[in-house]
């Protein structure tokens, strides 16, 4: 019988660990304009990127950003044996669109914002196991294509709310492989739905926070760790608000976060009102992970990491229908170099 | 002077609709159908008729002024035909209003692009 990889009640950890040996970020004009402007491989000027439509022009992001990161291991489409995509567009198009021009076996996933980690926690377990020698892991939204989603379109001009987040316009590519050099995925833990009961979908942060904060003592608790043993813990877009609810409830449960703790959702923008609570979208902790995080473990600044994404599993019609907003979150350690 | 009584009555009506989309969950659909069933009850009431003799156009032209409107005419046809105009006044006394909607409506959608 093989060895299991189960430790605790919710973590695989692997045993021959897959190495990121790439990660590639693309992205709008505001994103580019924001503090990690520097770090993205392709900035666009214009939010529609060259394309007739927002669709088109996230899937544009999505595929570039699979291309840019193979590209940058001197890789070609070909020597990957697996793509998870997903994004925030019904049937998650803008992935699937991308897939047809790139020819790599594809698997479309949804997690809503918490796409990116999940979909690296799955490429993590197939390079781990033997299944693929080389898994891409990609997730991209836009602002435009979101707020037509999922709110009203944007050219009706609705007054956002001060809880709203700001979708990002972006795309996140990583590469995993079963050797090379770089950051190394040490575990994965996937999340349970949370539900504390939150209507508003313009207050995700706090729908979120009970998921992250569920996957976070679970992860700690299988592995044996504190926050402390982290160089950081990202989470993936609580924002301004729903930080404030994650690190509340941590605080009744005696882990404190300070120090540790950052949201990539208050990473992406500069913090104007516009902005509102912060960031998300599918983009957010892919491109904050591609452009930052990523870099930081490849120079071996950063040497143990947490990555939590939060996604809210609601739709617009669930919201018309009084449904609360339940949520997920899912976690990924990564090692830097 | 028929400004600035404009500018009031207007501006406390969209202040009224502001201030429920900032304090209460309301969203803005509910809003404007609300708007319009308050323009239409007050309206029935009698108490619309004053509001645009002081306001003008500040009264008329929030969504209020549209319930108001529909009101109107139905009592308006409803006087000269019986019972059934009830039934044929609400659109005709708002033909107008209606028309420049669709009609302007159309043509933006036609000559603009949204820019997000």
């Amino acid at each position: 019988m093989l060895e299991s990889m189960r430790r605790g009640s919710s973590t695989c950890v692997f045993r021959e660990m897959p190495v990121i040996v790439s990660a590639a970020a693309v992205c709008g004009p505001k994103e580019g304009k924001g503090p990690l402007g520097p770090g993205f491989d392709l900035i666009y000027k214009d939010t529609l990127a060259g394309e007739n439509s927002w669709e088109k022009a996230e899937s544009r992001m999505a595929r570039q950003a699979v291309e840019i990161a193979l590209a940058k291991a001197s890789l070609s489409n070909n020597d990957v044996d697996f793509l998870f995509a997903g994004d925030l567009l019904n049937q998650i198009t803008a992935s699937g669109f991308m897939g047809r021009e790139l020819n790599i076996p594809f698997l479309g996933i949804y997690g809503a914002c918490s796409t990116m980690i999940e979909g690296m926690g799955l490429a993590a377990a197939l390079v781990a196991g033997g299944f693929a020698r080389r898994a891409v892991a990609a997730a991209s939204s836009h602002h435009d294509t979101a707020e037509r989603q999922y709110r009203y379109p944007t050219e009706f001009g609705y007054q956002r709310a001060p809880t709203s987040q700001w979708t990002v316009t972006g795309a996140g590519a990583a590469v995993l492989a079963n050797e090379g050099s770089g950051p190394r995925i040490e575990s994965f833990t996937a999340g349970r739905i949370q539900d504390y009961g939150i209507i508003d979908p313009n207050d995700m942060g706090s729908a979120m926070a009970p998921a992250f904060v569920d996957t976070l003592c679970r992860h700690l608790e299988d592995m044996s760790r504190g926050p402390q043993d982290y160089d950081l813990i990202l989470s993936g877009d609580l924002g301004r608000i729903g930080s404030t609810v994650a690190r509340h409830l941590l605080k009744e449960k005696g882990i404190d976060l300070t120090g540790v703790h950052e949201d990539s959702g208050l990473l992406v923008y500069e913090m104007t009102p516009e902005i509102c609570s912060g960031a998300s979208g599918c983009g957010c902790i892919a491109t904050v992970f591609a452009a930052k995080v990523w870099k930081e473990l490849s120079a071996g600044k950063l040497k143990r990491v947490l990555l939590i994404a939060t996604g809210a599993l609601h739709s617009p019609t669930t919201c018309q229908q009084n449904e609360s907003i339940p949520s997920v979150a899912h976690a990924v350690s990564v090692l830097g170099v | 002077m028929t400004l600035v009584r404009a500018f009031l009555v207007g501006g406390l009506l969209c202040g009224l609709a502001q201030l429920i989309l900032d304090t209460t969950k309301a969203n803005p659909a509910i809003i404007m159908v609300s708007a319009v069933s308050v323009g239409a009850v007050l309206s029935g009431l009698g108490l619309y008729g004053p509001l645009v003799t002081l306001g003008g156009a500040g009264a008329t032209i929030p969504l209020t002024g549209f319930g108001h409107l529909l009101v109107t005419g139905m009592v308006e046809d409803a006087t000269r035909s019986g019972l059934f105009g009830i039934l044929t006044g609400g659109f005709r006394a708002a033909s107008a209003a209606l028309m420049a909607a669709i009609i302007f409506g159309y043509l933006m959608s036609v000559l603009f692009n949204p820019k997000g």
